[in-house]
């Protein structure tokens, strides 16, 4: 087994690496900062020992050399455009992100997993046929469109249909930003205040639309494949209540796959969650990193990818150690190529 | 269904916002300012934040007219010197007096290398404090605009900087953030209450400000949150969740102007859009015309003049908000004039006669250098610019790219034909000659964004004495020389003046900026 987890911590290291270098490669892409750090009556000369200045005139390699020696002391050196360490920054916007994400999934599985046992269960019925449409919406919308139709509807129009409907004038939704936050310690949380949680509505629910509809497919065709089997059939022979069949039997051995669907999607999640925040003018990282993308803000947007390449092959890592601890010919094989490559 | 009827019921339990006191203005726009350091960025949205905090010696009114602020007066003693007398009386936000030293030590502190507003005020030899309440500026040779490039100068404390560490500028070399990028301190209408860059920004009233009762009903509390997206902008505004966009999108306009309770501010901005052409090299780069340069024809350039329908652009591409252009420099620029500002007619025949005269019966083909994100629909004005030179047979092949791509190519020379705008901040030709028609000189750091090897030595000559004239009616003379020159000689294509739109609530009242920088001490709620 050790020998596993050190072959999969190296090739952790290796793809870590790479993505790294070829972030670097991709930089060479994105133009030169200098010309947004200065004003325009800076003379070529200032903006030629600014780039100096910076080690923009070196060569990628020793760029990537530079940041990895950096990296290494956990120093991500100073964004660009705000003059603040990249760590200070990235810390600062990671309980927006994070909190977003904690939301959408838990919204993800709180509505995915009950209506994907509906929809199983009344097959033939209107509701269930109106949801699979919404689904199918969900998973072919592009986020920001969602995003977009989420606040026309509940923050815009809002104002004229909600007194309509009896609802109190100021219900409406926020279009953007968090709404109040709360530092609690270092984490700035938004989930504690009246108004922060109204804020989050809107866009957890757009980040976790596709997640949602992922999961009540997912849930809906396992629930039916297991309706199938013979132990149900011998559950409903026994005379088991048709709620003790559904959700004791059957929806427990749905669930197994789903959880590790959702426990993949979450490094997705944070990845993706860069439309919705820029949409919602959510303060988070991905927010932080389109923004320096806009400014060809380097350090920033080494350590965001840094960053979430190392989320992606963490979770990569365990679910490789879960399998490899639920199968045992997979640990054994691996093992086996492992020591041999070392 | 019971779930939407639960999801409904929620929502309503989770409660409202409360609605924010009357006399705050929400405001919000594209990017946030970079930093509170007032010396550190030379950037339009940072110096319009700081202007809040912090004041110059001389500020503009909605007119841009310069109007004493830290400065009641001021006068040249000398050719080379300046003397400004200083407001008494005035007290910055921490309590400390102002004075003759603070001047002294800002700007110096502008003049510091890691100052971005250096190349701004280099002609500054020393600033000296006469007494308390007198400064003396003295520069490298008669200056007649400098009160002029003291409105972008902003004052700090020497005290709280001295204090706080921060008597220079950020500097990239700082391995720490400084003092004075999220914290600011200084003698204007308001103090910083909460500093979440790119997330929020919280100002109230200044209590001690010396300016209050000039400026009755300026609002207590101003919220500042940028808000990137466009769209989620303009829905803020509608949704009554901010007061005032400061750049909402142009085709969003008609839109906000028929939503009840909106209304909008229209003015031309000091920014003209042109294209410009390389001239001056023996062969262009980007072309299929070799040994020769066909641009430097004069009537080759006057044939793509004379090809473009800037009106059709003007409704098209901008929806109306454009102001064509025949000259580089807008309205509100000293030496701007009606008359110098006409376009050459519209003529695709005469045109097209032109190019047959130059040679070019069949035309050419260029590449196209184009930003994409730096000015009011740059792409799009590019798109139809390369569709009109196609009636002439210039086949234009448009390269639009991101500004950190765009202005790098244009500095490294790399580009035969090309999109830009200028502004011009000290509202002088001056500034227009020097960078945009100068002879591109690194050693004598003129001419720096002329990009078209443009080089007429009258040019040069007028542009160096219109910096040095005293005598108000010799300079004019010179500027207009200088304009009827630059006409003539045609090296950049002009095309419009951008239109600026402010859209804000009806409950608010505030006056718009050519230059772009709203200054909420003119403003007033209802």
């Amino acid at each position: 087994m050790l020998a596993f987890i050190v072959s999969r911590l190296l090739q952790s290291l290796a793809v870590m690496l790479a993505v790294a270098f070829l972030c670097f490669v991709l930089f060479n892409f994105v133009g030169d900062p200098v010309n947004n750090m200065v004003g325009q009556e800076a003379s070529p000369a200032e903006r030629a020992e600014m780039r100096r200045e910076l080690g923009l005139e070196d060569s990628v390699a020793v760029q990537f050399a530079r940041f990895l020696g950096n990296a290494l002391s956990g120093n991500f050196g100073k964004s660009y455009r705000l003059a603040r360490p990249v760590s200070d920054l990235i810390v600062e916007r990671m309980p927006a992100t994070l909190e977003l994400v904690a939301v959408a999934a838990l919204l993800a599985l709180s509505m995915g997993i009950p209506l994907g046992v509906l929809t199983a269960l009344r097959r033939h019925t209107v509701d269930s046929a109106a949801l699979m449409t919404f689904s199918l919406a969900g998973v072919a919308m592009p986020t920001f469109v969602i995003g977009i139709l989420l606040i026309y509807v509940f923050s815009v129009e809002c104002k004229g249909w909600a007194p309509a409907l009896g609802l109190p004038a100021d219900w409406c939704f926020p279009s953007f930003g968090r709404g109040e936050t709360v530092k609690l310690g270092w984490w700035n949380s938004g989930l504690v205040t009246a108004a922060g949680l109204k804020a989050i509505v809107l866009p957890a629910f757009t980040l976790s639309l596709f997640q949602m509809t992922l999961v009540l497919r997912l849930v809906r065709s396992q629930m039916l494949e297991v309706l199938r089997t013979d132990y149900i059939k011998f559950a409903r022979a026994r005379g088991l209540t048709n709620r003790a069949v559904h959700f004791r039997h059957a929806l427990k051995n749905t669930l197994l796959p789903v959880i590790t669907v959702i426990g993949l999607q979450v490094g997705g999640l944070i990845a993706f969650s860069i439309i919705t925040e820029t949409v919602f003018q959510w303060p988070g990282m991905g927010q932080l990193f389109i923004q320096s993308v806009q400014f060809a803000d380097i350090p920033v947007m080494a350590a965001y990818l840094v960053m979430v390449s190392l989320i992606f092959v963490t979770i990569n890592f365990f679910v490789d150690l879960l399998y490899a601890a639920i199968d045992p010919r997979l640990r054994l094989d691996r093992a086996r190529l492992g020591t041999a490559g070392g | 269904m019971l779930i939407a009827r639960l999801f409904v019921a929620a929502a309503v339990t989770l409660g409202s916002v409360s609605l924010a006191d009357a006399k705050t203005l929400r405001w919000a726009s594209q990017g946030d300012a970079l930093t509170l350091d007032p010396h550190s960025q030379n950037e339009g949205p940072t110096s319009a934040m700081n202007a809040h905090v912090y004041e110059p010696l001389i500020s503009r009114d909605p007119s841009l007219a310069k109007v004493p602020a830290l400065a009641v007066s001021w006068k040249p003693i000398e050719p080379d010197t300046w003397e400004f007398k200083l407001r008494p009386g005035v007290r910055f936000s921490d309590g400390t007096p102002f004075s003759a030293a603070d001047v002294v030590f800002s700007y110096n502190r502008a003049l510091a290398p890691s100052s971005d507003f250096r190349a701004y005020i280099s002609s500054i030899k020393e600033v000296k404090a006469v007494d308390g309440l007198t400064v003396h500026i003295v520069t490298d040779g008669p200056n007649p605009i400098l009160p002029d490039y003291t409105t972008s100068i902003l004052i700090m404390s020497k005290v709280w900087s001295e204090k706080h560490n921060v008597t220079k500028p950020q500097s990239f070399k700082d391995k720490e953030e400084t003092f004075a990028v999220r914290n600011a301190m200084g003698t204007g209408p308001y103090v910083v209450k909460q500093r979440d860059p790119d997330v929020k920004t919280v100002m109230e009233k200044n209590p001690t400000y010396w300016g209050a009762a000039n400026f009755p009903g300026y609002p207590d509390e101003l919220v500042y949150t940028p808000i990137k997206e466009p769209a989620t902008r303009v829905a803020a505004l509608i949704s009554g969740q901010v007061d005032f966009v400061l750049d909402a999108p142009l085709q969003d306009i008609a839109r906000i102007k028929q939503t009840p309770g909106l209304k909008t501010e229209e003015t031309a901005q000091v920014r003209t859009i042109f294209l410009g052409l390389d001239m001056g090299s023996a062969e262009l780069k980007y072309s299929d015309v070799k040994g020769k340069n066909p641009f430097a024809d004069p009537r080759v350039r006057q044939a793509m003049y004379q090809a473009i329908d800037i009106n059709a652009i003007k409704a098209k591409v901008m929806r109306n908000f454009a102001a064509p252009a025949g000259l580089v420099t807008a309205p509100g620029v000293h030496g701007y004039t009606k008359e110098l500002d006409q376009r050459l007619k519209y003529d695709v025949a005469a045109a097209r006669k032109l190019m047959a005269d130059a040679g070019y019966p069949t035309g050419f083909a260029v590449t196209l250098d184009c930003p994409n994100d730096r000015y009011n629909n740059d792409e799009q004005i590019c798109q139809a610019v390369t569709g009109m030179l196609a009636q002439i047979g210039i086949k234009v092949d448009l390269q639009a790219r991101s500004k950190t791509l765009h202005f790098p190519k244009l500095q490294k020379k790399d580009s035969s034909f090309y999109l830009l705008g200028w502004g011009v901040p000290t509202l002088d030709s001056h500034y227009v000659f020097t960078f945009l028609y100068q002879t591109n000189d690194a050693a004598k750091k003129v001419g720096g964004w002329n990009y078209t090897g443009y080089s007429n030595p009258r040019m040069d000559a007028l542009t160096d004495s219109i910096l040095k004239e005293i005598d108000p009616v010799k300079r004019d003379q010179m500027i207009a020389e200088a304009w009827a020159l630059a006409v003539a000689d045609m090296p950049y294509l002009p095309l419009h003046h951008q239109l600026i739109v402010w859209s804000m609530s009806d409950k608010v009242t505030i006056p718009i900026f050519a230059n772009d920088s709203p200054n909420f001490k003119y403003a007033t709620i209802k």
